[in-house]
């Protein structure tokens, strides 16, 4: 399996990186190295091997429904890269042809 | 003041609790240490000498008035850039985090600052937590103190040099894939991945959640003991937090006792690709375990070589929808917002300037491994590589009581040597990275400088989900066995030689 500079793009693309042509170029061979290296795990992936997703056995947690605070919005507003009215100001989401 | 500087945390904490240092002395002892150093070791992202100083006082005053202090208040800690703490930057080693405050403590932060350790700053680390030689980092390099033309390991290199600097006593890291241990062992330090779910990982920035783990790091066993008891415990804020008591690792590192344990050398941690010198060290040292009683025996865990693989399949998929969060909406970097471009394209520009080559590598291919068609062969067949992984532990355990091996390959490399071969830097963590994998506890100690490059080894101690306490019983009885034929620590030894140099200088 060879991934190309095309795939690369593709793929940052599904990730919101916006690579440039260069980027993209210099990473695909070293993403093609890294796949081929970890692809031998494929060679133990028996039927018979149940995955494993985490550590110990966990069992879904609850907590009492109970209000409780939250931060301040004036807290977690500092940290914002624009704010107005007291909200995040986020760029226009629709695009120009819709 | 330059005792103070070379002592223990635990003697450290002895001294302010029957007051003949004060909190101040030591703290600021520790901040003039790294005025003086760290231009060269730079383990520090961010020092507050005057947050440190109140902290101190705090302590000082409250043992002026009677009350009752915790087995470290007053000593000071570094903390790797990676735990949210209030009133202070947290960036994780990102451009794409630079400036940011977080509103809140991380659970281990608190219990840090809730048994009065004073916190001195936040410590340099690969860029989220990605990287075995904080090169990584989106702001600069650490430098190794035993030679500060070689790496200081990583992620969490930071901590593990202002360790070895004496910078600081006791420091925090994370480790996913080997971020502690790893550079505890390139700079003769101590380093211990708890259990997975034994200490919390809320408001630790998140690489791979199914694997990361904060953990402590210290000079000596029994000070990163210490500091393991004071961070450890269940906590109802982390989802994956074991809520079991935690195991009586202080206890064990005082006893270190390994008279009649079984410990079991695994075979296919060693040969191709580990240096000489860490072989010799290694070797001495299970001879010197063996010296106090321990028995040694060899296991096989032939699923081990699948441990790399699986690793780089799971934790950069885990990776790419962690950092999915960093969209440039509500907090960090914004890049491009001019009007004219979309959410959509501020956010990918935001992410292209913000990110580090080995973040985008990571998320890239956990996209790649997560995607429609490919999802079974790879991120399937790593879970299932993860499940052999974790039985080759469990056969392991019912015949011996812990695993051993070197804790990394080699000595400490130099700076750039493998910064553009990313599969020469994964290698770092080849021994690491089964014990995240299975989630059981692990910890690095310091077993020699191998003769070759006379820089430091580390002995790796691998234990049964749990079971941290034996981690620190082996690492005990190693560290006072070799303080026995050394006369002291490893780390005595680059205080011994600045000592000297300092000396001669005169």
């Amino acid at each position: 399996m060879a991934l190309t500079t095309t795939d690369v793009a593709r793929l940052a693309a599904l990730a919101r990186i916006a690579l440039s042509p260069d980027e993209a170029a210099k990473l695909a061979p070293q993403l093609d190295v890294i796949l081929d290296a970890v692809a031998q795990v494929t060679e133990v992936a028996g039927d018979d091997v149940p995955p494993m997703s985490h550590a110990l056995p966990l069992t879904n947690v609850f907590r009492a429904d109970e209000v409780r605070p939250s931060l301040p919005a004036e807290a977690v507003l500092a940290a914002a890269p624009a704010v107005e009215d007291d909200r995040f100001r986020v760029p226009r989401i629709l695009g120009e042809e819709q | 003041m330059t005792e103070l500087l070379h002592s223990t945390a635990a003697d450290l904490a002895g001294l302010i609790a029957s007051g003949l240092a004060s909190s101040r002395e030591v703290t600021q002892a520790h901040l003039d240490r790294i005025d003086a150093v760290d231009r060269s070791v730079r383990a520090f992202l961010h020092v507050d000498g005057e947050r440190a100083l109140a902290a101190a006082d705090a302590v000082d005053a409250k043992r002026a008035a009677g009350e009752p202090l915790g087995p470290l208040a007053g000593v000071p800690l570094a903390i790797k850039d990676i735990f949210c703490l209030t009133g202070a930057p947290t960036t994780a080693g990102s451009r794409i985090l630079e400036g940011w405050h977080p509103p809140y403590n991380a659970t281990v932060t608190q219990r840090v600052l809730d048994a009065d350790l004073v916190v001195l700053g936040k410590t340099n680390l690969d860029e989220f937590a990605m990287g075995s030689s904080t090169e990584n980092s989106g702001y600069f390099t650490t430098h190794n103190p035993w030679n500060l033309d070689r790496i200081p390991g990583g992620s969490g290199g930071g901590s593990a040099a202002a360790l070895a600097a004496f910078e600081a006593p006791l420091a925090l890291g994370t480790d996913t894939g080997g971020s502690i241990r790893q550079p505890a062992s390139v700079t003769g330090t101590v380093g211990v991945k708890p259990t997975y779910g034994c200490t919390s990982r809320y408001g630790v920035i998140a690489m791979a959640s199914s694997l990361d783990q904060p953990g402590p790091c210290g000079r000596t066993v029994l000070d990163t003991a210490l500091l393991h008891q004071v961070i450890a415990g269940w906590d109802p804020m982390d989802s994956t937090s074991v809520d079991a008591p935690v195991p009586d690792v202080v206890g064990a590192a005082r006893v270190a006792d390994v008279r009649g344990l079984r410990l079991g050398v695994v075979k296919e941690l060693s040969g191709e690709g580990y240096a000489p010198g860490v072989e010799q060290r290694f070797r001495e040292a299970l001879d010197a375990l063996a010296d106090q009683g321990a028995e040694i025996v060899e296991v096989s865990c032939p699923n081990f070589r699948y441990a790399l693989g699986a690793y780089y399949l799971i934790m950069p998929s885990e990776v790419s929808s962690n950092l999915a969060r960093f969209d440039a909406m509500r907090y960090g970097l914004r890049v491009g917002d001019d009007g004219a471009h979309s959410a959509e394209e501020v956010m990918a520009l935001t992410r292209d300037a913000g990110f580090g080559a080995e973040v985008k590598r990571r998320i890239i291919i956990g996209t790649y491994a997560l995607s429609s068609g490919y999802y079974d062969a790879y991120y399937g067949s790593a879970q299932k590589a993860r499940t052999l992984i974790a039985r080759d532990f469990e056969n392991a355990f019912e015949n011996v009581d812990v695993l051993v091996s070197p804790s990394t390959p080699t000595t400490a490399f130099r700076i750039g040597e493998r910064a553009d071969d990313p599969l020469a830097m994964y290698a770092a963590d080849l021994c690491t990275i089964p014990s995240n994998m299975a989630g059981n506890a692990a910890g690095s100690f310091p077993c020699g400088l191998a003769p070759e490059d006379d820089l430091p080894v580390g002995f790796q101690v691998m234990a049964p989900v749990l079971a941290d306490d034996r981690v620190y019983r082996v690492g005990a009885a190693l560290e006072r066995a070799l303080a026995d034929r050394w006369g002291g620590l490893l780390t005595d030894r680059l205080w011994a030689r600045e000592a000297a140099a300092v000396g001669g200088a005169r």
